[in-house]
């Protein structure tokens, strides 16, 4: 057991890329995975019965198969299509279908929390259908959908090791390549262990923050803060 | 006053709900400047009778005509329509995610396109109107609900409509809040605002309406003029309903 080596692993080329190739692979799988979920959650909603049997048959592939069996899937099968993808962009792909279907339930429990009566005082205003989703419906959504996002994007970063199997330099492949060379499994899976862990916290940190921010009651101090400087400053406009 | 060409006018308005009837042909029309009092039993269609004047609901037949041209069916129209009548709600409906004067200024804003330096001066302006001025940076689960439909009553008054339409705009209020809106409604009033107000409070009616509708099973049953109404010329059915709710 070697602390020297678990430092010089930390510190190494290939493992600093294998952890930036985690936090790649997560953060497209996560933005992706919420364009995809977004787009599944609206057709979920749709009058068009055909489009919301679309999506039910998405969910349902996708929830119902595992995780591995689709990355291995989109890698291997779609190239007999002549659709020849990097391993990156397939797991990316793979991951990020994977998550919409996931994401959809989140963002529509978030869209329905946003009762009716709050859309039609925005309806009776003038707005039209889309403003009303773009200053009603989304940020009071926002708020409710950022602590299970959050824990989605854990979940991911986790979920990413999977990704290994179809050759990915991210992190566990790079740690279980090291130390299937020299054998010195500790000092390799203890670093691979931290660096998992510092992205875990980062994004802890950053939900955390995020949610601060987007808690309106909190941001009143800052308002009032710029309210005041424009008191000061009548003649300048800050806008 | 019923002399002047209608402001806004329902023709004939039908609205059907699966197989049921909530308003079989209601028409009436408002002048300006007039409050018109609508009255009746709770299921006789007048929320639904508010939401077809202003298009939130589109009548099954009948027309709504403002300035004497009738609106036209497609959404664009409506949305036109809504900009010129503004609509308080039972239960307030305050923006939950922004403060007292951000409810206010988000249409000016977002609808007329204003600068949010001059959509905060319009907000600050109404709020004093509406006599609450110093609950600016509050946000509306730090209000009362006195205070949350008099800040309802300043959103809707932001984009300077030509009508407003209450939908029993104290009803969810502590009795003792009940005043302090009612008095907000009854000087919009006496300043000329045509509104239309569903209402049980026959204190504001008697106050401030120029008439009195009386609606049952989504029909106008009765209209009066208000001193009429007061002085006792009031149908049978009608006056069923008023001792009903007054004792
Ligand atoms: N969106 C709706 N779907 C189905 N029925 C409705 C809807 N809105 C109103 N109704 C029905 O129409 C009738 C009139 O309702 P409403 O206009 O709310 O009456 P009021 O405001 O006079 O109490 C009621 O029987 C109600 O159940
Ligand atoms: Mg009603």
């Amino acid at each position: 057991m070697s602390f020297q080596l678990v430092l010089d692993y930390l510190v190494s080329p290939a493992f600093f890329h294998g952890a930036l190739i985690t936090l790649l692979l997560t953060v497209t799988a996560l933005v992706f995975g919420i364009v995809a979920g977004l787009v599944i959650a609206l057709l979920q909603e749709a009058r068009f019965a055909p489009l919301r049997g679309l999506a039910l048959v998405y969910v349902w592939l996708f929830r119902g198969t595992p995780v591995l069996f689709q990355i291995i899937f989109i890698y291997n099968v779609l190239p007999g299509f002549g659709i020849r993808l990097s391993a990156f962009l397939s797991a990316v792909i793979a991951l990020s279908l994977n998550e919409g279907a996931y994401m959809a339930e989140i963002l529509r429990s978030g869209l329905r929390a946003v009762t009716r009566g709050q859309r039609t005082a925005a309806l009776a205003l003038g707005l039209t259908r889309g403003g009303v989703m773009r200053h009603i419906v989304l940020p009071q959504a926002m708020r409710i959908v950022l602590p299970p996002i959050g824990n989605q994007m854990i979940g991911m970063l986790k979920t990413s090791a999977l990704v290994s199997v179809v050759a990915v330099e991210e992190l566990l492949l790079v740690a279980n390549q090291t130390a299937s060379a020299n054998f010195r499994y500790f000092e390799a899976l203890s670093a691979a262990g931290i660096y998992y862990l510092a992205l875990s916290t980062i994004f802890m940190a950053g939900q955390a923050w995020l949610e601060r921010t987007l808690d309106p009651k909190r941001s009143r101090a800052r308002k009032q803060r710029r309210t005041g400087l424009k008191a000061l400053i009548p003649t300048v406009d800050i806008r | 006053m019923t002399r002047d060409k209608p402001l806004i006018e329902a023709v004939g308005v039908e609205k059907r709900f699966g197989g049921y009837t909530a308003l079989k042909g209601c028409s009436m029309a408002v002048a300006p400047g007039e409050t018109v009092v609508l009255i009746g039993p709770s299921g006789s269609g007048k929320s639904t009778f508010l939401r077809c004047i202003n298009l939130l609901e589109p009548p099954d037949s009948g027309s709504i005509l403002f300035k004497g041209k009738e609106v036209g069916r497609d959404f664009a129209s409506a949305v036109r329509l809504r900009r010129e009548i503004g609509m308080v709600f039972q239960n307030f409906e305050l923006f939950q995610h922004l403060d007292a004067a951000e409810n206010i200024m988000l249409a000016p804003m977002k609808v007329l396109g204003l600068s949010r330096h001059d959509a905060h001066d319009i907000a600050l302006g109404l709020l004093a109107k509406v006599r609450i001025r110093d609950k600016a940076d509050s946000y509306p689960d730090e209000l009362s609900g006195g205070q949350q439909q008099r800040v309802a009553i300043a959103r809707a008054l932001a984009m300077k409509p030509a009508v407003m339409l209450y939908d029993e705009p104290t009803s969810a209020l502590d009795p003792e809040m009940i005043r302090e809106v009612l008095d907000v409604m009854a000087d919009l009033s006496a300043e000329g605002m045509t509104s239309v107000v569903v209402t049980h409070e026959m204190g504001f009616a008697k106050r401030a309406a120029d008439r009195i509708v009386f609606m049952e099973a989504g029909e106008i049953v009765e209209t009066r003029a208000s001193a009429d109404f007061f002085g006792g010329a009031v149908g049978a059915r009608a006056r069923q309903f008023l001792d009903q709710i007054l004792h």
